[in-house]
């Protein structure tokens, strides 16, 4: 179902705009004619099987890669021409994207992403006090303001990343895997987090995962990607759909589906 | 203590000491950036081409101070393209371009006569025998690093923590890898009167690994590394002195003895401070 048919007879104006993506490494296409548009309040769940090309579109979208064809617009804006990325919230892999032996507090994380933060705001224990404590407190991880980054578990590792992305008062936040590695409570109550974001702040949230029963209940909107947008619908219609039966049927395992 | 008090009198004591301790926080702020990128062998890379930098000051009878700054500071920024573009390992890249500047030492050094003995004090380091003028420039570039830092502060924490998030950011990672590559290039410049080009990367890389074993936040890291690398200078001036010891041999001696200690002793700095 291509993107365009699902918006259609949406009058907002959508926060992400993917128009005819590509992007191949190498010879190798990972991406072909991918369309997708991102509206406020949207709780979009980005899935496919490995090497998909999730992560790829996702790097596109926040100009870590850039595309061989197609157009990007965030906020309505030409991607070369975005300037402010406070707006945009980014959560990247868990597993492999920090040195668990770097010597940063939590506080320091969180005010890394502080576009106004001066090195003396680092340097005093005062640092931007109210905007760090507030984005932990709604993470729930303001008693671990000084607590060394790499000795919290993986669940609070990533609730502190949440506060980080938080603090520059985003309107969108995007997750690449932000579970891998972690047991299935603490995924259960980071997934509750994002809905209570996503519902009490209006945060579009796009989650790129695997677990896609897990997040069943939070999410409203599905893209399944397999080098083209395979799939791309509503959760309720996802859900009715015989992609969804034949997700289950092969145990989860994502398939080709070609339209 | 006589002796050693009455060391303080003297001009080059003097001298030694203040560019010796401009140096060492330089050094000391660069090189916790630089360890947490993995990127700590940067500063031996670079000093191989100072090498190359000081036989062609000696060769044309200009200061070496100059020629070394001005040849390591255009490799550096060669060294980070060969390292974006060319898509070498970055080790690999060091060693490519530092065995290029000790080629080009040697093959200078060959070609005149009389340069080896100027050499050695630039190899090994001679750091009493440090001249006003030099202490002066040492002074003003030590500053120019420790200034960068602190205006790059957030920019060189956030890309160094988390090189893709800050990207995201707005945080551009190649620019900061080229500012930081170019300060180890200026760094190592200014240590090579203090320790030697041979030595340098110990006052970038040992101060830094001991503050980051005992460290439980950024702020602490920085500040223990600025600590630990002064107060080895300075201890290991008055050593030298006292003892008659080469300079560079007692700072870099007593750095790692220091480290030692951090490393078997497990000491972490207090929680709550």
């Amino acid at each position: 179902m291509p993107s365009a048919a699902v918006d259609k007879g949406r009058l907002d104006v959508p926060l992400i705009e993917v128009k005819g993506v590509y992007y191949s490494y190498n010879h190798l296409e990972v991406l072909t004619d991918v369309h997708l548009n991102v509206y406020s309040g949207d709780f979009l769940a980005l899935i496919g099987p490995n090497g998909a090309g999730k992560t790829t579109l996702i790097k596109i979208i926040l100009k870590l890669l850039k595309p061989k064809r197609g157009e990007i617009r965030l906020f309505q804006q030409k991607l070369k021409d975005f300037k402010d990325w406070s707006l945009i919230g980014y959560i990247p892999q868990k597993a492999t994207h920090f040195d668990p032996l770097f010597p940063v507090s939590v506080r320091e994380v969180v005010a890394m992403n502080l576009p106004q933060a001066r090195w003396y705001d680092f340097w005093t224990k005062k640092m931007k006090e109210e905007d760090v404590i507030q984005a932990l407190k709604v993470v729930g991880m303001e008693n671990y303001i000084d607590e060394r980054i790499g000795y919290l578990s993986g669940g609070q590792q990533q609730r502190v990343f949440i506060a980080r992305a938080l603090v520059s008062q985003p309107k969108v936040l995007i997750l690449d895997e932000p579970t891998t590695g972690v047991d299935a409570l603490t995924q259960e109550k980071f997934y509750d987090l994002l809905a209570k974001l996503n519902k009490e702040k209006g945060l579009a949230i796009i989650l790129v995962t695997h677990e896609i029963g897990i997040i069943n209940r939070h999410i409203n909107r599905v893209a399944c990607i397999n080098r083209r947008l395979v799939y791309h619908g509503s959760h309720a219609e996802f859900c009715q759909s015989d992609f969804f039966r034949q997700m289950l049927a092969e145990g989860h395992h994502m398939i080709w589906h070609k339209h | 203590m006589q002796v050693l008090w009455s060391s303080f009198q003297y001009g080059f004591f003097q001298r030694a000491l203040l560019a010796g301790l401009g140096v060492g926080l330089a050094c000391a702020l660069l090189g916790v950036f630089l360890v947490l990128r993995k990127d700590a062998m940067i500063g031996h890379g670079l000093a191989h081409i100072s090498f190359a930098g000081v036989a062609v000051g000696l060769f044309f009878g200009w200061l070496p101070l100059f020629s070394a700054l001005g040849l390591t500071v255009v490799t550096a920024g060669i060294l980070v393209k060969i390292r974006q573009r060319a898509g070498v390992y970055g080790d690999t890249a060091i060693a490519l371009v530092s065995s290029f500047g000790f080629a080009l030492g040697i093959l200078l050094v060959s070609m005149s006569e009389g340069l080896n003995v100027n050499l050695f004090a630039y190899l090994f380091g001679d750091i009493l025998t440090i001249s006003t003028l030099e202490v002066e420039i040492s002074l003003i570039l030590a500053a120019v690093v420790v200034l960068v830092i602190i205006f790059s502060f957030r920019d060189f924490l956030f890309a160094t923590f988390d090189p893709e998030a800050a990207q995201v950011a707005g945080i551009p990672e190649k620019r900061v890898e080229f500012l930081l590559t170019i300060l180890a290039g200026v760094t190592v410049v200014l240590g090579m009167k203090v320790v030697g080009l041979l030595l340098v990367v110990a006052l970038m890389v040992i101060p830094a690994a001991s503050a980051l074993r005992v460290a439980r936040n950024f702020r602490q890291a920085l500040l223990l590394a600025v600590v630990f690398s002064l107060s080895e200078i300075m201890v290991g001036l008055c050593l030298s002195f006292l003892l008659d010891i080469p300079a560079s041999a007692g700072i870099v001696l007593l750095g790692f003895t220091v480290y030692l200690v951090v490393l078997f002793s497990g000491i972490r700095w207090p929680r709550r401070i």
